[in-house]
C-alpha cells in the first residue's frame, strides 16, 4: 500500500536483508544476525546515555538563569528605592528576557524527557526481540534442515530488524533534538554573561548588544506593570534610600503607609506636594 | 494482518481495508497542507490500529504495515513522500 506506511515498510525491509549479509551456513547466519542485535542494543544504550547528560546540561542552565532571575529582582528593587527609575527598567527588561529563555528551556527539557522515554521504551522491546531471536535461533539451529532453517531465518530476524529500525528513528529524534539545542546553548552562555550586573552603577548610559535584544524580547507593558507594582511595595516611588518602610513615619495621619492602588495616588499626590 | 506504529507496538489487525481508507484520508490533508485535517486522520488511523490490540512482546514476525510514529508533524510527514523519508538509511 502506498501511502504513510510505504516508505517506512520499504527501508525497514532493507534495513532487514542488511542485517541477513548471508553465508552459506544457516547457523552461521543466525549467529552472525545475532552478534549484530547485541552491538546495536550497545549503541542504543550510548545514545540514552547522550540524551541524558544533554538533559542534564539543560537543567544545569534552568538553574543559572533562576538565579539571575531573582538577582536582577533584588536589583530593580534596589535602584528603585534609591529612586533610579531607568536602572530599575533596565534590570526589569533584562529579567523579562531571561525569563523568556527559560520558558524555552523548559520545553526543551520536557521535549528532551520525552525523547528519553520513548528510547528507553523502544530498547526495552528491542532486547525483548532479541531475547526471543536468540532462544529461536537454537531452535531453528537444532531441528530445521539447511534450506527450512534460512526460511526461518528471516522471519525470526524480520522482528528484530524492524524492532531494531524502530530504535534507529526513536535515535535520530534525540539527536536532531540535542543538536538543535547545542546550537542554541551558545546563545544562551552570552545571555547568561550579560544577564546581572556586578555592579549597579556599572550600567552606563550606553547600551550595548545584549541590552537592545532584551529590551525587544520583552514587551515594555509588562515592565511598566511590574515597575508599578514594586514601587507600590516598597511604599513609594521616589522615597529616599534608608527610608523605605519608615518614610512615612512623620507623615499626615491621612497619608498611611500604602497598601491599595488607590492609596497609592494619594500618597505619591501627598508626596508631591509635601516635597 | 499485523501494522507497526513506530516508536509505538506491532498490532493485529483484522480489518485490512479500513487502514488504507484512513491513510488515504491522511495523505489527502498532507496534500492540500492542511494541518487539522492531518492531525485528526492520522489520530483516526492509530486508534483503530491500536483497538486491535498489541501482538506478544517476543513475537518475531515482521508487519504487513509500518506506520510513522505517532506524534509524525505534516512537514515530517510530506518528506515520506517526496523520497528523503523518516527512518535513517
Amino acid at each position: 500500500m502506498p501511502g504513510l506506511s510505504g516508505r517506512m515498510s520499504t527501508v525497514v525491509k532493507s534495513k532487514i536483508s542488511k542485517l541477513l549479509d548471508k553465508t552459506e551456513d544457516p547457523g552461521e547466519t543466525l549467529d552472525y544476525s545475532y552478534q549484530k542485535q547485541l552491538e546495536q542494543l550497545q549503541n542504543v544504550k550510548k545514545g540514552i546515555a547522550d540524551v541524558v547528560t544533554a538533559k542534564k546540561r539543560l537543567q544545569a542552565q534552568e538553574g543559572t538563569i533562576q538565579q539571575q532571575i531573582v538577582k536582577l529582582d533584588t536589583q530593580a528593587r534596589q535602584a528603585l528605592a534609591a529612586g533610579k527609575e531607568d536602572l530599575a527598567r533596565t534590570a526589569l527588561e533584562r529579567k523579562g528576557g531571561l525569563q523568556t529563555e527559560l520558558q524555552t528551556l523548559d520545553q526543551q527539557i520536557t521535549d528532551l524527557q520525552t525523547q528519553q522515554e520513548q528510547l528507553i521504551d523502544s530498547e526495552q522491546k528491542l532486547r525483548a526481540k532479541i531475547e526471543a531471536f536468540r532462544t529461536k535461533k537454537e531452535v531453528i539451529k537444532a531441528q530445521y534442515s539447511a534450506a527450512e532453517a534460512q526460511v526461518r531465518i528471516s522471519e525470526a530476524a524480520t522482528g528484530v530488524g524492524e524492532q531494531m529500525a524502530d530504535v534507529g528513528l526513536a535515535m535520530q529524534r534525540a539527536v536532531d533534538k540535542t543538536e538543535q539545542m547545542k546550537a542554541r546553548a551558545g546563545a544562551v552562555q552570552e545571555l547568561e554573561a550579560a544577564g546581572t550586573f556586578d555592579d549597579l552603577t556599572a550600567l552606563g548610559p550606553g547600551e550595548d548588544d545584549i541590552d537592545r535584544q532584551l529590551r525587544e524580547l520583552s514587551t515594555s507593558s509588562v515592565v511598566d506593570d511590574e515597575l508599578a507594582k514594586m514601587k507600590a511595595e516598597l511604599g513609594t516611588g521616589s522615597a529616599p534610600v534608608g527610608e523605605l518602610g519608615a518614610g512615612q513615619a512623620d507623615a499626615p495621619d491621612n497619608v498611611t503607609p500604602l497598601r491599595t492602588g488607590e492609596s497609592a495616588d494619594e500618597a505619591s499626590a501627598s508626596e508631591e506636594t509635601a516635597s | 494482518m499485523i501494522v507497526r506504529i513506530s516508536m509505538d507496538d506491532q498490532y493485529e489487525v483484522l480489518d485490512e481495508e479500513k487502514p488504507e481508507q484512513l491513510d488515504h484520508a491522511a495523505i489527502a490533508a498532507v496534500e492540500s497542507d492542511d494541518e487539522a485535517a492531518f492531525r485528526a486522520a492520522y489520530d483516526e488511523l492509530l486508534a483503530f490500529v491500536r483497538s486491535g490490540g498489541p501482538v506478544d512482546e517476543d513475537h518475531l514476525g515482521g508487519s504487513d504495515l509500518i506506520l510513522p510514529p505517532a506524534d509524525v508533524t505534516l512537514a515530517e510527514a510530506r518528506t515520506e513522500f517526496s523520497g528523503e523519508g523518516l527512518l535513517p538509511s
